[in-house]
């Protein structure tokens, strides 16, 4: 008996071993069944088109697997690990230079991706990709504050506004350490992407500051579409999408990116290296530059093109308002996150400490 | 012989999953890869001891602690209402608590953020009646009461299984005796309940300590504990040298508070015995 149950405890643990180094295969092999291709795409939540994949999914005689994910730490973490097998991911400016970094991504082969002639100029030669080899745009933003009309007097124009203790608890910060900690230093006056202690010390009093000033209600991830649509408090910090979205629930709520600047992004497509579809992921990053689909995406969702025919198809009005389509001068002080590497620690910490207070 | 079997899929279950995840964590704890590879270390206990880490940890443990106190509070006399002999209905009522365990917990706990917004349903009943608002979403009052919620059934129970299990001839005796109903309840009740306390405070303090959930949904990000702390480590920073320090702390807090509690249960029982 004894020995059966040794027996069997050694085969748990190899079949448990086995089982982790397998993840990474298990799929591909799926995949590989029969003559379809099984394409796996990785992007944020709340991200795509309604039938955009089912449309690419008939053209192209691919099976498309979605998933998404909520943050681009997570979407690291698990590629990262091992535990998945994707083609192609749709992370943010910095995380793309990390993923460039650490090998994680393939070069493209644009002749497969013609498409990318529409992307606007003002979208290439980005830091986090300078030669343009590794990642095609796919939407953009800012980060500013919503408000609501019927409940501040004020002008508001600066992030000195969340800093107002006229306003108890009517601020909904974001929950997100890189966000936050950012607009305090471009508040001070410092670059969101500084790594010198003392700057990051003086955006730490800053926000304790401001957390004992009692003007924040709480620090919140997505339901802040729904309290602010609700008028839950009169400010928050958003992304420019989330605030088209919210207009149009709430007419009462205007958004502006403060003159201090804020942070400026870019979510691109870019393609895994651990793919064995690279012609696939291609032809499906063509696809999303295609005019009528990159249009019926950005139309979707709220959130703003880099191609420059879909813009064109936008109705005036999403093209005049500064949530959507900022101008150059409104986001002049604006700036794109580089990876911070080991800072990313040193930010914790200081999260930690705002928390702990 | 043949029935030992029927252990097995447990047995092959509890390897994977709690033995072998506990051994990694054990590893990473006391590991850390730099450039040359992975190399023995203390450096992530050493890290946790700064004042900082050591707040949260309080922080934690002082939340969990005053939750377990209010659901034993909450708890015990809706335990003794339920074994009591008069109350008919008990079926019905503990179905009411059982019930809602029937859905999810996290459905649960979002649906106190509506109810509990500065608009939100019991705000806009309040003000129907004219009544002054509540204000407390975001607040520890909110942790608190959400760990109440959700784990009171985990201290209703454990009392409520030992109180029907108490011989009622005791009871009779000790009223035979002379002994009023608060002497009774001193002197039998209480002392023969112990062990279903200690459960019930084991099973509480335990998930109540290592909520990330409830502390971010209902304590809206001002508040780090020592769950919240370690699922940072894991998902945003990738530490999972540091993230599995913290959990070894933890499981080793959990360890002594258990052993706390057996401790006294077998001081209880030696007690009872000699009584």
């Amino acid at each position: 008996m004894k020995r059966f149950l040794s027996k069997l405890l050694v085969l748990a643990v190899v079949l448990s071993t086995a089982a982790l180094a397998g993840c990474g295969t298990a799929g591909s092999t799926a995949g590989g069944s029969g003559d379809k291709v099984t394409l796996k795409v990785y992007n944020w939540g709340d991200y795509i088109g309604e039938d955009v994949i089912e449309k690419f999914e008939k053209q192209y005689n691919i099976d498309v697997v979605y998933d998404t994910f909520s943050d681009n730490e997570v979407m690291h973490t698990k590629l990262k690990s091992g535990g998945a097998d994707y083609d192609v991911a749709i992370p943010s400016d910095y995380m793309i230079r990390r993923m460039i970094d650490e090998g994680m991504v393939k070069k493209l082969d644009f002749n497969n991706i013609p498409n990318y002639k529409y992307i606007d100029q003002k979208f290439r030669d980005l830091a986090f990709d300078p030669t343009n080899e590794y990642s095609v745009p796919y939407m953009w933003g800012t980060v500013g504050i919503i408000y609501n009309k019927t409940m501040v007097t004020d002008q508001v124009d600066s992030w000195n506004i969340l800093w107002n203790d006229k306003y108890k608890k009517q601020v909904f910060m974001l929950d997100s350490q890189r966000d936050s900690i950012g607009i305090t230093l471009k508040k001070l006056g410092f670059s969101l992407n500084t790594k010198k202690t003392e700057e990051l010390e003086k955006a730490k009093q800053e926000l304790i500051k401001q957390k004992q000033l009692g003007v924040v209600q709480s620090y919140v991830g997505d339901e802040v579409k729904d309290k602010m649509i609700m008028g839950e408090a009169a400010f928050a910090v958003v992304w420019s999408g989330d605030a088209v979205f919210m207009k149009r629930e709430n007419p009462d709520l205007e958004y502006v990116i403060p003159k201090e600047g804020s942070n400026l992004w870019v979510d691109s497509m870019v393609v895994l290296n651990s793919t064995k579809h690279q012609k696939e992921a291609e032809q499906f990053i063509n696809f999303m530059c295609e005019t009528d689909i990159a249009f019926e995406n950005a139309d979707y969702i709220g959130y703003s093109t880099p191609h420059s025919e879909a813009k064109k198809k936008m109705s005036p009005d999403l093209l005049n308002d500064i949530a959507a389509y900022p101008t150059d001068e409104q986001t002049k002080n604006c700036e794109v996150f580089e990876d911070l590497a080991g800072s990313i620690k040193e930010y914790d910490r200081i999260w930690t400490e705002i928390s702990a207070e | 012989m043949n029935r030992k079997w029927v252990s097995y899929p447990y047995l092959i279950w509890m390897i994977i999953f709690i033995v072998i995840p506990s051994f990694l964590i054990l590893f990473y704890a006391f590991t850390a890869r730099d450039g040359q590879g992975i190399r023995f270390t203390l450096d992530n206990f050493y890290k946790f001891c700064e004042p900082i880490y050591i707040s949260v940890l309080l922080k934690s443990l002082g939340l969990a602690l005053f939750s377990t106190f209010v659901c034993l509070v909450v708890g015990y006399p809706v335990a003794m209402i339920l074994a009591s002999k008069q109350f008919s209905k008990s079926a019905t009522l503990s179905m009411l608590f059982i019930i809602p365990m029937w859905m999810n917990f996290l459905l649960r706990t979002y649906s106190w953020l509506t109810l509990l917004e500065k608009n939100g349903i019991i705000n806009s009943i309040l003000s129907f009646f004219n009544l002054p608002k509540i204000d407390i979403l975001y607040t520890d009052a909110a942790v608190v009461l959400g760990m109440v919620y959700n784990f009171l059934p985990f201290m209703i129970l454990p009392i409520y299984t030992v109180l029907m299990k108490i011989d009622g001839k005791l009871v009779e005796a000790a009223q035979d005796l002379g002994g009023n109903s608060m002497t009774v309840f001193r002197r039998i009740t209480l002392p023969l309940s112990i062990p279903g306390v200690m459960s019930g405070i084991t099973m509480v303090f335990m998930p109540a300590v290592t909520t990330f959930v409830i502390s971010k949904l209902l304590g809206g990000g001002q508040y780090t504990l020592i769950g919240n702390f370690i699922e940072r480590q894991f998902i945003q920073l990738s530490d999972w040298n540091f993230g599995s320090a913290i959990s070894m702390i933890m499981m080793i807090f959990i360890l002594i508070s258990i052993w706390i509690m057996s401790k006294f249960d077998e001081d209880k029982g030696g007690g009872a015995a000699l009584w």
